[in-house]
């Protein structure tokens, strides 16, 4: 079978005329048959009169399958002239030229609740979502009354409900009246997601429309779209802890809505209107203020077992071995202290801010300043072993390994350094500033620069492969078995091939991402500066959750158990369930934090600018 | 094994250690061998072989499965790597035209995809490739999907096709065909999970396995390739099992014969061609009541 007459399948242009009377103005939607179009009817010459003109191309091939197509078209249309409700478009008019059939509606001005789900940030308020799903019991209630038969929707989702600029709703597409075919291998009908167990089967009842519905006002409150879910799993998606604004009340409706048997459902759209209305009285400004006040109960009952206070900020990551806590400051010092009680050791000056995090092996401790040098002290006295001058500030961290220190610095050099006497073994030319960590595996270090170049380097020295991201890569890298992960000042985390640099997949941030990702079980865990904490299946790039913070996150998560902690500029370090993103706890500093915590024997270690280092019970 | 012994003797030992001091069940030594070669530090040049097998089956008079195999290298940023591009697709019998949406999805997915890896084949300019794997298999999917909706409006067809590059497959997949990973010391690994309402009933508790054999609506899928608006593929990346086989196959196979016989067939067989004959003749031998399409593949090195 060829490619059939492209023409065929052509859009109509603006300005063309059907039947002399639809004068064709823009495309308004495209569909698996055929474009909607916005058209002026001519027989109002005096006045404008918009209407939608529903376009379905007849491609088929075979004469029978043809005949189908068409009797559809015609039944949908006998269908809606016959229905008077205002959720319900009035038909006009219907034609058949050629392989097209045209259906000729009211043009109906506003939006369809899919793109009003995708368009709003955060989540829609639950007034507004409730009085949708009122109107559409309402509409669903009239059909299923309607006689001789009762009429089935059939294909309830967001993108068949439009609502117009007074904010009412409006069904659209009727068109879909299939039959089912079982024994071979067959498909259902409806809109998977959306639709209920038993449709699967062919059932279509008054109540696989109330579990549609049901599916739909979930998806509308927690922006999760049910089509990239597998079917039924809406209980795996509990309405309130994706959204915790939703009143207990609703998410009952919802629920029974959404029950997986169709006896446990409503009975009718109408007992669903009441119970909804139900809602509607109950729930007001007091349900949000409890939930409001749940969350905030929760801060005081964290107290630090120790703090520290430096002379000026910490935007580093601490770091400990041997029951010593290393940290930089920008006062310029690193300090050591007691990783039992915060008690100050000694403090080693450079002439310039300490913003990384320090490396701790065998008995020293290496790190760079923004004096140009790294630094390698001895952990247990704080005397000098060596310095190295890297000819430009030091912002990222040393990665010890194999005898080396790999260092970054703003000189556009990634430095190999000798652990033992400080010297240069190598260096590695990078196209800007160096101030991601470098991640060494199987025998390759890996680094990002400022330009957007990402780096695998020999323990030689010698470029293995590049791969190159739009903008910055300040984070550092980090690798499941397969693959490596980097964020990028372009908004993205990457997946790449650490053999090869091929990217394996993408990941879109709602901003652009300084933070370091981590892994656990297949799971990546990033911060971005949009102020969330993504998780995201490292097989699939598929996004597990997210939490919002009140701020940038800069900082990088850390795993340790069961939990994720991150650090936030709007002060907080959060600790959630690394599977499912709920919060745990949440501590509060007086000022941003920008680095990462460090987590040992059940303790977490946390560097705030508020100048102090806390120290927290896991 | 000497030869492994050989190479991998010194690691292979302290990996041991560590698995008893985390005390855990003794590994095989193929599983231990398995672990060895997933550590190889050194990212040597491999090979990439496969197989396949086709056939109408017994009770059919109309083959609906479609399949291809192509297994090429690729000039990538450090060196030639291993590529193979592997598709399974099963035409939905009962719609008008399965066979031609199987045809077409594997015409469209192969197209979108050499288009972009071998441009040369096409005559067209070789450009720097900055999509990610998964992106591109993304795309050819929804393109096949529209094809389908085209060429043959209302018909509908399985799809799973596995991209390997280097030791990277990734996987697109959507309906009831599989893939799995075959590994020698007898594991068989489904990596694809079936879009059909039977297997969604079956991980719900609604359905014990054994009532699932005798479901009646066994064959209704929830998801397919060209059909409805909105087509959400499943796309992932895993490394490919070394030493094993990746095996994608319709479930003329998979439905028909035992694990345990695929499992032996493809391990004893002497090549990956006579594997798949074999495979091919044990699902005819079992009555063969449905089209049987597979391909193997293997790493070698």
């Amino acid at each position: 079978m060829g490619e059939g007459d492209s023409s065929a399948l052509r859009q109509l242009q603006s300005g063309a005329t059907l039947v002399n009377r639809y004068a064709i103005q823009e495309v308004i939607g495209v569909g698996g048959m055929g474009s909607v179009y916005r058209a002026r009817d001519m027989h109002f010459p005096n006045v404008t009169k918009l209407v939608a003109v529903k376009e379905m191309i007849n491609s088929a091939p075979d004469p029978l399958v043809r005949q189908t197509i068409v009797q559809n078209f015609e039944r949908e249309a006998n269908l809606l002239a016959t229905l008077n409700h205002p959720s319900i478009p009035r038909i006009n008019d219907y034609f058949t030229i050629g392989s097209r059939s045209y259906l000729v509606l009211d043009f109906i001005l506003g939006k369809d609740m899919e793109a009003i789900i995708n368009d709003t940030n955060g989540f829609l308020p639950e007034e507004q979502t409730l009085g949708w799903a009122i109107e559409l019991c309402d509409v669903l209630d009239f059909l299923h009354k309607h006689k001789p038969d009762p009429i089935i929707f059939r294909d309830m989702k967001p993108s068949n409900v439009m609502i117009n600029q007074k904010g009412d709703v409006i069904l659209v597409d009727f068109g879909i009246a299939k039959t089912f075919q079982t024994g071979m291998k067959g498909t259902m009908i409806g809109t998977e997601g959306y639709s209920p167990p038993e449709q699967y089967r062919g059932e279509a009842t008054p109540i696989a429309d109330i579990y549609a519905l049901g599916a739909t006002i979930h998806h509308a409150l927690t922006r999760r779209d049910p089509r990239i879910e597998p079917p039924f799993s809406f209980a795996e998606r509990p309405l309130r802890r994706i959204n915790p604004a939703v009143s207990a009340e609703l998410e009952a409706v919802i629920n029974t809505a959404l029950e997986y048997d169709p006896e446990n459902r409503f009975r009718t759209a109408a007992e669903m209107k009441q119970a909804l209305m139900g809602v509607a009285k109950k729930t007001g400004a007091l349900a949000r203020i409890k939930a409001a006040a749940s969350s905030i109960g929760q801060i005081d009952t964290i107290k630090p077992l120790w703090s520290f206070k430096c002379e000026d900020e910490i935007r580093g990551t601490p770091t400990v071995l041997n029951g010593m806590l290393y940290v930089g400051s920008y006062d310029n010092n690193l300090y050591a202290l007691n990783a039992a009680d915060g008690k100050f050791k000694w403090k080693y000056p450079t002439n310039g801010g300490v913003v990384s995090r320090p490396a701790a092996y065998d008995s020293n401790v290496y790190f760079g300043s923004e004096d140009k040098r790294l630094y390698a002290v001895n952990g247990t006295s704080g005397k000098e072993v060596w310095t190295y001058h890297a000819e430009g500030p030091v912002r990222s961290s040393p990665r010890i390994a194999e005898g080396h220190v790999f260092i970054g610095s703003d000189n556009a050099y990634m430095h190999a350094v000798n652990i033992n006497t400080g010297r240069l073994v190598w260096r590695f030319e990078a196209t800007d500033a160096v101030r991601s960590t470098p991640y060494v595996l199987n025998e390759l270090v890996y680094v990002g620069c400022e330009s957007g170049d990402f780096y695998a380097v020999d323990f030689r020295g010698a470029l293995k492969w590049r791969f190159h991201a739009k903008r910055a890569i300040t984070s550092s890298a980090t690798s499941s078995d397969a693959a490596l992960f980097i964020a990028s000042l372009d908004g993205m985390l990457y997946a790449l091939d650490p053999r090869n640099g091929w990217a394996l997949w993408r990941f879109r941030l709602g901003k652009a991402s300084i933070s370091s990702p981590c892994v656990v079980d297949d799971i990546v865990i990033v911060g971005a500066s949009d102020g969330f904490i993504y998780a995201v299946d490292a097989r699939s790039a598929k996004e597990i959750w997210r939490f919002r913070t009140e701020h940038q996150v800069n900082g990088s998560p850390v795993v340790y158990k069961d939990s994720v902690y991150c650090g936030s500029v709007d002060g907080n370090l959060y600790c959630l369930e690394y599977r499912t993103g709920r919060l745990r706890w949440k501590f509060g500093t007086e000022a941003a934090i920008t680095g990462s915590p460090f987590v040992y024997d059940d303790i977490v270690y946390v560097g705030s600018t508020d100048h102090r280092m806390y120290a927290l019970l896991a | 094994m000497k030869f492994f012994d050989k190479l991998f003797g010194k690691k292979e030992k302290t990996i041991v250690r560590n698995q008893d001091m985390a005390n855990t069940a003794p590994l095989t030594e193929e599983q231990i061998q398995a672990i060895v070669s997933g550590q190889s530090p050194h990212f040597d040049m491999q090979q990439l072989v496969a197989g396949c097998g086709q056939s109408v089956g017994k009770q059919r008079e109309l083959n609906e499965d479609s399949i291809m195999a192509l297994t090429a290298t690729i000039a990538g940023n450090s060196g030639n790597l291993p590529f193979g591009l592997y598709l399974v697709a099963d035409g939905m019998g009962g719609h008008q035209f399965g066979e031609i949406a199987s045809n077409a999805a594997i015409r469209s997915v192969s197209d979108y995809i050499m288009k972009r890896f071998h441009p040369y084949l096409f005559h067209l300019k070789t450009e720097m490739m900055e999509e990610p794997f998964q992106e591109i298999m993304l795309g050819a999917v929804r393109e096949a999907h529209k094809v389908i909706q085209r060429e043959a409006p209302g018909s509908g067809t399985t799809l799973t096709a596995a991209l390997v590059i280097g030791q990277q497959v990734t996987i697109a997949h959507v309906g009831d065909s599989r893939a799995y990973f075959v590994y020698p010391d007898g594991r068989l690994d489904p990596i694809t999970r079936d879009h059909s309402l039977v297997k969604r009933l079956e991980e719900l508790g609604h359905l014990a396995p054994e009532e699932a054999q005798n479901y009646p609506h066994r064959n209704v899928l929830y998801r397919a390739l060209g059909q409805g608006d909105f087509l959400e593929p499943d796309i992932f990346t895993v490394a490919f099992p070394q030493p094993g086989y990746l095996m994608i196959c319709s479930d003329g196979l998979w439905g028909v014969v035992a694990e345990t016989d695929i499992q032996r067939s493809v391990v004893e067989a002497p090549t990956l061609q006579r594997a798949c004959q074999n495979l091919v003749t044990a699902a005819n031998v079992a009555g063969g009541p449905d089209n049987i399409s597979v391909v193997l593949a293997q790493l070698i090195g």
